[in-house]
């Protein structure tokens, strides 16, 4: 079936099979950044944004999108630096593997609450996955980010 | 592997009926359930395309169409403030934000899983389902009805201005509930429902003079079952613990 | 130092934050075979037919291969220095399928759904046989998992597969039985660590294909590239000079990826059709086909005097390999080596242990390897201990701790030449504030806070076995390429390597070029294990970089017709000390080495140690419990580490939280479950649940450097030692709170609330 999507700003059509999913056309696409980590939605790892709501793509039947506007880490290079360099500067990138899906709905955080707390950035996050960092240093870098003076307990 | 041949945006409740008649078709909602299946259908029927992702406020209630996000429905201010909070307290473990914007209403309530904190705070509520043979079915006979293919269009919940809370117990801040538990009082009669039993939610209008009284009615008229979560013993003892907090909750209100 | 010590970011940070294509999966080909596995669906059982005939036919398929198609040479897929201790008990394929998951069949096709009809249409007759699952029945049982004929083991290992014994050992200094008769207090209990999956973020990945010159080529997500190379040669029954391994950018390992669970399957479609094939295993794969933590059973018995002096240890393990050995005759060493020599003084100690075969998922590495589950036995002793003498666990500790100088008690007769670990204890108790907390407190009605503390060692590599391996290149202007043999996995080795590269050459670090590891250029290395990378192969990077210096002091000697002896290399030139005019910058000497002269800078070094320097560290969990529900909820964690000199501040802090974070998991949450009949349960993320951030207390790490003279800059290890506090932590600050002694993991709401209504009822 015909495929079209807004994707990063680019107009995209395809052939596709019906029941391919958003994780694997964008792939199929070229954006790498989105990846397949669990099959039952709980990683996070495939987060992009349909018309700016982070979803999980590796769900989304790609055919349910269509004419939509999809971004991925790719689209918003410099938006997701603006965060990303604080977790470089933590060494909170480790694998790097969740790292876009983070990215991505850290960014969506900020759109939808600019000053959030610790606890509500826990809660918007915690279907992000990672298993490399204990979440220590991803906190430290959100604090930073988000400019949270914290409280050491 | 989960798959399917075509994939259909409806273009009416009616289409989507007749189609989803067909043995080897399924409306699909979020698909985060169907797809982690085996199955092969022949069509997905999709009923994005039919508006029904919104929820409209009245003065006495709430239309939420069965395309609504969970996200949506956590974060509407009106049912936030209509159920002092519950709604939200009941959806936010459910998994991250990314899965809230992509699992439905529909989704959630029509397949009436055991775990599910959906159905645990809507049964808890004046809630009716709408469904698209059966017409308008109040939730608790809802829950009792085998799934077979009619479609969920969505639900209406009556502003009653009951008093609500909801309290679940988990082994993780993310997991699926070993308990649900919610509970209300209009004028003076309570109602509590316990979900994640691990069968599906099961509603109760115990009586007492206080809250242990009202508590140990509630539980003793629910049967509590095993799984790999939890024992049915554990559940029966946390269950009193949960629902007494959540009456406490509701006083707390007054 | 300009880096070594310093929180230097990652070399790859940049491409691995912006979410560029470097991983094993957004490389392959995009032509490559898609690879399946049909799998048994029992616990064991003996094909009795099987028949690929109709799914050869389904259209796009390309190949079917089932266990008559494949080499009869036994194998193993340890990522292990050749000889492995690891038995060769494994086929490709086998006539016999000895866990629910066993792979019975490799389907490649064009696409998934094609390989998907096709393993539809594959007809296996199976002859179900009982199978062994519980670990405590497995040692002389009637049934046994390996009854073939060519069943290679080491005897001296204990392997005996007519026993069910993947390996087996005793060992003693002094009399046990007879100093535990004395001992004025005994404590005696059996600990059982469950399964616990490492649940990378990427999932096992590989691809292959064949290259310009007939040679097998695998890229695949590993920690063991040069190890892999071995296990395909030895599965496909071909030279190893026939492979050639290539380990991009990995999501992850944690142990797991240190043995090559899948690389043979699409490397046996390559090999067999000479098409590119490609295998990324679902997550439930990861989960059924993986290579988990061995569960193990630790029975410690604990005597000491009257004054808390320790006198006698006896500690037996009894370890579960699942249907293969993998790692099985080695992790269970460590429930010894790594427990018992945390304490000094004792008059007799005893060691001794079962590992057994079952038809369960093998098990293989995970973090801590074996030294996770002794620690978690002896720590808890220890702390069941204090409570018996009444005294605090910290002074027990203090009394009986190993200090440095001490001859560790079960450590091939190793000294301790480095140990902060009294200065981490005393530093970990302020952190926590233990005074004011120990034992509890009641914070709300029905809500407890409690702490409880364990101590924790690992090594620092295999000695005399591991070997890491460096070569550096000088190139144009002056920059460096350096070649690593070590699988960086997210860690962060390829970024303090360079840092120790950098400073040890006196050149901004990038001046250093790093690379993935490719066994056709990279020098050997065992691979990134054993907590080895930043102690052997760090060795083998400064060695190699003296050497360097050397050279490019001997070159500018002849280019400036000065003797060696008067001159100085600054880093970025060479001058005469007498004299700075007479000086040649790199950049100058590398364009006349590459004009007219046959000269190539070029400096290689190899580092094994014979000593495995432990690292140490002391960690204390704050718990709160809720006395109505027995949830249990950590607060807070404080740790501090020994790992001798930090190289990265932040990398080693960010393995600390890691591991600590993992250890949290597999204490509260984490738990491989199979059904009666063998099944696992627990196959995805759905139903395992690692800890998410809304799990996780802050966690404050804190260093108690010392100076390993064995050691790169003085540094030991730090990446598998983190992970061993928590379990004996957490159980002692759940005892602490509710006098309820745990020594199963994990301890459940469901456990607690159990325990404490049965305790009311007494």
């Amino acid at each position: 079936m015909k495929m079209q999507a807004m994707l990063n700003g680019r107009n995209v059509e395809a052939e596709i099979a019906p029941d391919m999913m958003l994780l694997d056309f964008v792939r199929s696409q070229g954006m790498k950044s989105v990846k397949r980590g669990c099959d039952t939605g709980n990683c996070g790892l495939c987060t992009v944004w349909v018309d700016d709501k982070p979803v999980l793509s590796c769900s989304t039947p790609a055919l349910r999108v269509k004419g939509k506007k999809i971004t991925t880490i790719e689209g918003v290079a410099d938006e997701a630096e603006a965060f990303s360099s604080f977790l470089a500067a933590e060494g909170a990138d480790q694998c790097g593997f969740c790292s876009p899906g983070l990215i991505m709905n850290v960014l969506a955080l900020r759109k939808e609450n600019p000053h959030p707390s610790m606890d509500e950035i826990d809660e918007y996050l915690s279907g992000n996955l990672c298993r490399c960092t204990g979440y220590q240093s991803q906190r430290r870098a959100l604090a930073k980010y988000f400019g949270i003076v914290e409280e050491r307990k | 592997m989960f798959t399917f041949e075509k994939y259909m945006t409806a273009g009416s409740l009616e289409e989507a009926f007749e189609l989803n008649r067909g043995k080897r078709n399924v409306v699909m909602g979020g698909n985060l359930w169907l797809k982690m299946g085996s199955k092969n259908y022949s069509c997905a029927i999709d009923l994005s395309g039919l508006g029904l992702d919104k929820i409209e406020e009245t003065d006495e209630g709430f239309e939420i169409g069965c395309m609504t996000s969970l996200r949506d429905i956590e974060m509407h201010k009106g049912l936030d403030s209509a159920f002092s909070g519950s709604i939200r307290e009941a959806l936010r473990h459910i998994v991250g934000v990314q899965f809230r914007n992509t699992a439905t209403l529909g989704g959630s309530l029509y397949p009436r899983f055991g775990f599910s904190d959906v159905l645990t705070i809507f049964a808890c509520l004046d809630t009716t389902v709408r469904l698209y043979e059966r017409g308008d079915v109040p939730i608790e006979e809802f829950i009792e009805q085998t799934p077979g293919n009619d479609i969920l269009t969505g639900v209406y919940i009556r502003k009653d201005g009951r008093r609500v809370s909801y309290r679940s117990h988990r082994m993780s801040e993310t997991d699926f509930a070993v308990l649900t538990c919610a509970a209300s009082c209009l004028d003076g009669k309570y109602t509590a429902v316990f979900g994640a039993r691990p069968q599906k939610a099961c509603i109760v209008h115990p009586e007492g003079n206080d809250i242990s009284g009202i508590a140990e009615d509630a539980v003793s008229r629910v049967h509590f079952g095993s799984n790999m979560r939890a024992g049915a013993q554990y559940r029966q003892e946390i269950a009193g613990v949960l629902l007494r907090r959540a009456l406490a909750d509701i006083q707390g209100e007054e | 130092m300009k880096y070594v010590g310093k929180g230097i970011v990652k070399k790859d940070a940049k491409a691995l934050l912006s979410g560029k294509a470097v991983y094993t999966d957004d490389l392959a080909p995009s032509d490559a075979l898609t690879v399946k596995l049909l799998r048994s669906p029992h616990a064991f059982a003996r094909i009795r037919d099987i028949d690929v005939s109709k799914a050869m036919l389904v259209p796009g398929v390309e190949t079917v291969i089932s266990y008559r198609d494949v080499p009869r040479r036994r194998f193993t897929l340890a990522g292990q220095t050749f000889p492995e201790p690891s038995p060769y008990d494994r086929l490709i394929l086998d006539e016999y399928v000895r866990f629910e998951g066993d792979p019975v069949a490799i389907v490649a096709g064009r696409d998934e759904k094609c390989c998907i009809r096709a393993m539809k249409l594959i007809k296996v007759e199976y002859e179900v046989l009982e199978p062994v699952l519980d670990f405590r029945k497995s040692k002389d049982n009637s049934i046994l998992v390996h009854p073939e004929a060519d069943f290679l083991g080491h005897t001296e290992l204990g392997t005996d597969n007519m026993r069910n014994l993947c390996a087996s050992d005793f060992s003693e200094e002094g009399d046990v039985d007879r100093i535990l008769s004395e001992c004025e207090h005994v404590v005696e209990g059996s600990y059982h660590i469950k399964a616990v999956n490492q649940a990378m973020m990427e999932p096992f990945t590989a691809y292959s294909f064949m290259d310009t010159y007939g040679r097998l080529n695998i890229v695949s997500s590993t920690q063991v590239p040069f190890h892999v190379r071995r296990n395909v040669a030895h599965a496909l029954d071909i030279p190893k000079s026939k492979v050639r391994v290539v380990k991009p950018r990995i999501g992850g390992g944690f142990g797991a990826k240190q043995t090559a669970v899948m690389e043979i399957y699409p490397a046996a479609v390559t090999w067999f059709t000479g098409k590119p094939a490609h295998l990324i295993f679902t997550r439930e794969e990861c989960f059924i086909n993986g290579s988990p933590r061995h569960e193990m059973e630790v029975t410690v018995k604990l005597g000491a005097d009257g004054d808390g002096k320790f006198r006698a240890v006896d500690l037996y393990t009894l370890s579960n390999t699942g249907a293969y050995g993998e790692h099985g005759p080695t992790t269970v060493g460590l429930t010894g080596t790594k427990s018992l020599s945390l304490y000094s003084g004792f008059e007799a100690h005893r060691f001794s242990y079962d590992v057994v075969y079952t038809n369960v998922l093998s098990a293989g590495a995970y973090r801590g390897y074996g030294a996770t589950q002794g620690i978690f036995a002896l720590e808890s002793a220890v702390n069941e201990m204090a409570e018996r003498l009444g005294m605090d666990p910290i002074k027990l500790r203090e009394k009986n701790m190993v200090h440095e100088g001490d001859v560790l008690t079960h450590y091939y007769g190793e000294t301790a030449s480095t140990c902060a670990l009294d200065r981490c204890v005393a530093r970990v108790k302020e952190m926590i504030g233990w005074d004011e907390k120990y034992p509890c407190r009641e914070v709300a009605p029905g809500r407890v806070r409690a702490v409880g503390m364990g101590m924790a060692m690992q090594g620092s590599g295999i000695s005399g076995v591991d070997v890491g391996s460096a070569q550096i290149k000088l190139n144009d202007d002056g920059f460096y390429s350096l070649l690593l043999g070590c699988s960086d996995m997210g860690t962060g080795c390829d970024t303090i390597l360079s840092q120790m590269a950098a400073d040890t050459l006196g050149c901004d670090i990038d001046q250093i070029v790093v690379y993935g590891v490719d066994t056709d250029q990279s020098p050997y290395d065992s691979g990134s294990y054993a907590s080895s990378t930043t102690y052997v192969t760090g060795g083998a990077v400064v060695a190699a970089c003296e050497q360097m210096k050397k050279k490019i002091v001997s070159c500018a000697s002849e280019l400036l017709g000065r003797d060696k002896e008067e001159l100085s290399f600054d880093g970025e030139k060479v001058f005469a000390a007498d004299d700075e005019d007479i000086c040649i910058s790199l950049a100058d000497m590398v364009t006349s080495l590459q004009a007219g002269s046959a000269g190539v800078l070029c400096a290689q070094s190899s580092n094994t140690s014979p000593v495995s320097p432990p690292p140490f560290m002391a960690g204390v969990a704050e718990i709160e419990i809720d006395l109505e529900t027995g949830k249990i909820t950590p607060v807070n964690f404080a740790a501090c580490i020994d790992c001798g000199t930090v190289i990265n501040e932040n990398l080693a802090r960010v393995q600390a939280e890691g591991g600590i974070g993992q250890g949290i998991g597999m204490t509260l949450y984490e738990d491989v479950r199979y059904t009666d009949k063998g099944r696992m349960m627990t196959r995805n993320l759905m139903q395992y649940k690692i800890p998410s951030r809304m799990d996780m207390p802050p966690i404050h790490v804190e260093f108690e450097q010392t100076y390993e003279k064995t050691g790169p800059f003085g540094a030991k290890s730090i990446g598998e030692v983190v992970i061993n506090t928590p379990a004996p932590a957490i159980a002692d600050a759940v005892y602490n709170a509710t006098g309820l002694r745990f020594r199963t993991l994990p301890i459940t709401a469901e456990m607690v609330l159990k325990g404490l209504k049965e305790k009311g009822s007494r």
